[in-house]
Order: C-alpha cells, then sequence, then structure tokens
C-alpha cells in the first residue's frame, strides 16, 4: 500500500513538472503560434541564475543564498527578463514568418543559450544543493517514507494552475490573450495590441519555467547547460498529446507523460528499465494514430459537432 | 437601459460634425481596377447603402476605408486626418468598425466576451466591460446565450454578435459586410429593425453593405450603386430604383 502511494505521488508530481512545462510552451504556441524549443533552455538559465555567472568548476552561491521567498522573486525575474529578451530581438522581427521559421528561430536561440551557458559558466555540470532539507523530510505512511518535495511540486503546480485559470478568466488581460489566442488577427482588430499579449505571454511563459528551474533543481541538486532540454521534450510530447492550442490539453498531456513513464518506471521487469522511454514514446505515437488532434479538443470543435 | 449604451468610454461626441470621406479612391489589383474613382461622404447619423451586382467592388471599398486594403490612389479620410496606409488596428481604435461577412467570432469565448475583448482592449475594467457587452447583447436579443461559446450559436445569432462586437467602444462609424446575407425575411426584419436604430442609439454612421434589396431599401437614407469599380448611381432609395443604369445593370445588358 505504502509503496503503491510512492509511485503515486512520485508519478503526480513528475507529471506536475512536464505539465508546467507544457503550459510554457502551451502559452506561446497559442498567441504566437510558436513552438518555442528554447523553453528548455529558459528552464536552464532559472537554475543558473542562482549562481555567479563565474567560469569554473564550483558553483559559487549568490542568489541561492537569499531569503526563499526573494530568491524565487529574482528567479521569476531573471527568467522573464531573458524571456522578454528573446522575444525582442529573436521572435519579434520574426513576428510575421511562418511557424516553421519560428521554430527554427527558436531552436537557434535554444543552441545560442546553451552555448553562452558554456563559454560563461563551462559546461561541467555543478553540483548546487538548494533546499535539499525538502527531499530530507519524510512522512511514514504504511512503513514507506514519503519526501515532502513531490508534494511539495505537487502543491505548487496546483496554486500556479489556479493562478493562471483566475488570470485568464477574470483579468481583461487574460481575456485579450484568449481572444489572441483564438484569432489574433481579428483581436488586433477590435483593439487588442499585439505587442502587449505577446510580451505578456512571454513573461508568463517565463515565470512558469522559472518555478520548474527551482523545484527541478532542488530534485536533482546539480546544474549542467542541458538540464532543461529533457524537460523541453517531455513537455513539447505532451502538448501534441494533449492538443496544441489548449491549455486544459497542455495539463492534461504533461499529467498524462509524468504518469505513463512513472508508472512504466515502477512497473516494467528490471532488464528492461532502462528502454522506458521505448515505451513511453511508444504509447505516444499509439496516441497520435489513435487521436491525431489531441486529447483536448476546443470547446467550441466540440460542441459544434 | 437605452441611455446608457450611448456613454460610453470614449470622449467623442454625438453630433461633432466628423466625416468618413473617400477621395477619388481607387485599388488596381495588377491589370484589374476594383475600385475605380469612387467619392463618398458618410456622416455620423446616416444610413449609407451601399450596393452593386457581385464583383463591383464593394468588400474591396469598404476595406479601403478600414485599412485592409491601401488604395492605389485617392485618399481615405477621417474628420481631416488622412487614414489611407494606417493599419486597420489603429483605424479601429480610432471610431471606424466593421463587421465581417464571415463573421469570425472567438468561437471558445463566450457571446460576452466575444463583445468585451473590444472594451477591454481600448482600457475598459473587466467589470465595466462586460456591463457595456452585455448592454450591447441586450440590444441584439441574445442575452439568455450571453454565457454559451460563440461556436455554437446558430449563423443568425453569430451575425448580430458580429453587429454587437463592431459597435462597442462608440466607434463613430460601423460598416456591415452583409448582416443579412442568408437570412429569411422574418430574420432580415429584425436584422433591420437593429440597423436602424443604430444611428440614434450609438450616434454612428452607418454603411450598410447588403444584396437583400428589400433591406437596403427598407433602412437605408442615401444609396451608392458601384459596378465594375465606379460609381453608377448615388440618391434616395426611390431615384435609385428608377435610374435606368441601375435597372439595367442589375437586370442585364439586353
Amino acid at each position: 500500500m505504502g509503496y503503491f502511494i510512492q509511485v503515486i505521488i512520485d508519478a503526480l508530481s513528475l507529471g506536475s513538472l512536464y505539465a508546467l512545462a507544457a503550459l510554457g510552451i502551451g502559452l506561446l504556441f497559442g498567441v504566437l503560434r510558436l513552438i518555442n524549443f528554447a523553453h528548455g533552455d529558459f528552464i536552464t538559465l532559472g537554475a543558473y541564475a542562482l549562481i555567479v555567472p563565474a567560469y569554473g568548476p564550483n558553483a559559487i552561491r549568490f542568489v541561492a543564498d537569499f531569503h526563499p521567498v526573494l530568491l524565487v522573486i529574482c528567479t521569476i525575474l531573471i527568467v522573464v527578463a531573458i524571456a522578454l529578451i528573446s522575444e525582442f530581438l529573436v521572435f519579434r522581427p520574426l513576428r510575421y514568418a511562418s511557424a516553421a521559421t519560428l521554430m527554427v528561430g527558436s531552436f537557434a536561440l535554444s543552441y545560442v543559450i546553451q552555448n553562452l551557458i558554456i563559454m560563461i559558466y563551462s559546461g561541467r555540470p555543478k553540483s548546487l544543493d538548494l533546499w535539499s532539507v525538502l527531499t530530507e523530510i519524510k512522512f511514514d505512511v504504511s512503513g514507506v517514507d514519503i519526501a515532502l518535495l513531490p508534494l511539495l511540486i505537487i502543491a505548487v503546480t496546483l496554486i500556479l494552475m489556479a493562478l493562471l485559470v483566475l488570470f485568464l478568466k477574470r483579468t481583461p488581460w487574460g481575456v485579450q490573450m484568449r481572444a489572441a489566442a483564438e484569432d489574433f488577427k481579428m483581436a488586433r482588430m477590435l483593439g487588442v495590441r499585439a505587442n502587449f499579449v505577446i510580451s505578456l505571454a512571454f513573461v508568463l511563459s517565463g515565470a512558469l519555467a522559472a518555478v520548474v528551474s527551482l523545484l527541478f533543481e532542488v530534485q536533482t541538486g546539480i546544474l549542467t547547460f542541458r538540464m532543461g532540454t529533457p524537460l523541453m521534450v517531455f513537455a513539447f510530447i505532451a502538448t501534441v498529446i494533449g492538443g496544441m492550442g489548449s491549455l486544459v490539453g497542455s495539463v492534461v498531456g504533461g499529467m498524462a507523460v509524468g504518469v505513463v513513464s512513472s508508472i512504466l518506471q515502477a512497473g516494467l521487469p528490471p532488464e528492461v528499465r532502462g528502454y522506458r522511454d521505448v515505451f513511453v514514446f511508444g504509447l505516444v505515437i499509439l496516441v497520435l494514430l489513435l487521436r491525431p488532434q489531441g486529447i483536448v479538443l476546443s470547446r467550441a470543435a466540440r460542441e459544434r459537432v | 437601459m437605452s441611455g446608457e449604451i450611448g456613454k460610453g468610454a470614449t470622449v467623442r461626441g454625438r453630433d461633432d460634425g466628423l466625416t468618413l470621406q473617400a477621395i477619388d479612391v481607387s485599388v488596381r489589383f495588377g491589370g484589374l481596377t476594383a475600385v475605380d474613382s469612387v467619392n463618398e461622404t458618410l456622416h455620423r447619423g446616416e444610413i449609407l447603402g451601399l450596393i452593386g451586382p457581385n464583383g463591383a467592388g464593394k468588400t474591396t471599398f469598404v476595406n479601403a476605408l478600414t485599412g485592409f486594403q491601401e488604395p492605389t490612389s485617392g485618399q481615405v479620410k477621417l474628420g481631416d486626418r488622412e487614414i489611407s496606409g494606417l493599419s486597420p488596428h489603429w483605424i479601429r481604435r480610432h471610431g471606424v468598425a466593421r463587421s465581417f461577412q464571415a463573421g469570425r467570432l472567438f468561437r471558445d469565448l463566450p457571446v460576452s466576451e466575444n463583445v468585451e475583448v473590444a472594451g477591454v482592449s481600448m482600457g475598459l475594467s473587466r467589470r465595466r466591460a462586460h456591463k457595456h457587452a452585455m448592454e450591447l447583447i441586450e440590444w441584439i436579443g441574445l442575452k439568455d446565450k450571453a454565457r454559451q461559446p460563440a461556436g455554437v450559436l446558430p449563423y443568425t445569432d453569430e451575425r448580430r454578435v458580429g453587429i454587437a462586437r463592431a459597435l462597442a467602444m462608440q466607434p463613430a462609424f460601423v460598416l456591415l459586410d452583409e448582416p443579412a446575407a442568408g437570412m429569411s425575411d422574418l430574420e432580415c426584419d429584425d436584422i433591420m429593425r437593429l440597423v436602424r436604430e443604430i444611428p440614434a442609439r450609438f450616434g454612428c454612421g452607418v454603411l450598410l453593405i447588403e444584396h437583400n434589396m428589400r433591406v437596403v431599401m427598407g433602412v437605408c437614407q442615401r444609396i451608392h450603386v458601384l459596378d465594375s469599380g465606379k460609381t453608377l448611381s448615388r440618391g434616395s432609395p426611390d431615384q435609385v430604383q428608377k435610374d435606368p443604369a441601375v435597372i439595367q445593370a442589375y437586370l442585364g445588358h439586353g
């Protein structure tokens, strides 16, 4: 029983990280039709924001030693700033380009960021202990230790999703974002400012990336210049199987990918466990064959039938 | 509630004599002249009909007035200010709104938010934009459906939401592109009633493109007839209907 609970909590916690990353990708895709492959690098940068930009084998702590509230704020501000700079330098000039061009632009940005990290911090992994006490606190449930961190990840994810929903539903900016996500041109014709909603999408996406960085960094305790990439890949897959353009789909897809990976990790026989991703991606292909439009359809598309 | 709609967030007065003016406007696509030296002045408070056979250049002319198509030559003026070449976005924000032949509603958004978007994007608070939108929605008779996603509305309701959305934020001029297309006589009557109410209620000038002659003749004070991009006739509904050139254009060359 305890083991079962542990598997479920781990699954939901991994799913939460994927869902948060997928939301960051989904927000930009919604407004800009941009599949931002640099989102993983925004996540990486959030973790590197914790240390002094210095070349060398060791991480020199700086923001990492701030009071937790200040630390979170600083990390979010840094990643949001980078997201906005990226928008201004890369995606704004490409605004009227095709979706494919935008995507290639994001690939280029991704490699630029990774190489900048190598130049500034060196390519070697650095260990950075952040709030490791969170991984050490454990509860005893039916004889199995349940760590605090995965529970915290799930809770933070739920809170952020609730805030995002409130923002999108209740604020004047949220209405504009949803309108722009559905028909950007029409939204502009009604008076919505393009630069405003696009910048807003980058701000939200960057803030979500920063939170993912922190949660992921606490979990792994290590900095590498490609640490965000696997998250980006899984989150991207999550948005595709969830249904591109639907934020609910991003969350559902993220959860699904995380839960399936974790359950396979726990349930597969040890000799094939190393090939877990073969099974995960096999399932992804299966979902796409059965439901190419994604799991979650937009509301109007569903009700019109 | 009737008076409330007229008191919007903009500072434009109702009778400031503002006009939307086309001066010798031509639009050419390669060798084809879609609009050929057309002159017209739309005043606030009036309903002007724009008619003509298919391909006469009506929608292209409206596109030229609203920034969707830059005139090849000629000028479009809003008051004293030349607006030809400015973006549709700028022109909408400065008081020239339009509806579209294909409704182009935000299908996933509720009806109310479809209308609210215009308000919040021009700086209204969510509450004021909602109130303003609900007044418009009540006016078009869709109060009961305000919370439904626009994508599930029947076609005729979509058209009405399109009109409400164009009227959000007190435009000085509203250009309606075939609002009654594909409607039954009864539904047309309803659209006619709405269009007729616009000048008094919102203080707008209305330019109505419409194929349905009963609708055009029933609501417009003045009519401008285009044929092959050129002005064929202008005048009151009576004058235009009696104009031999118009009769010939509509009944064919025989």
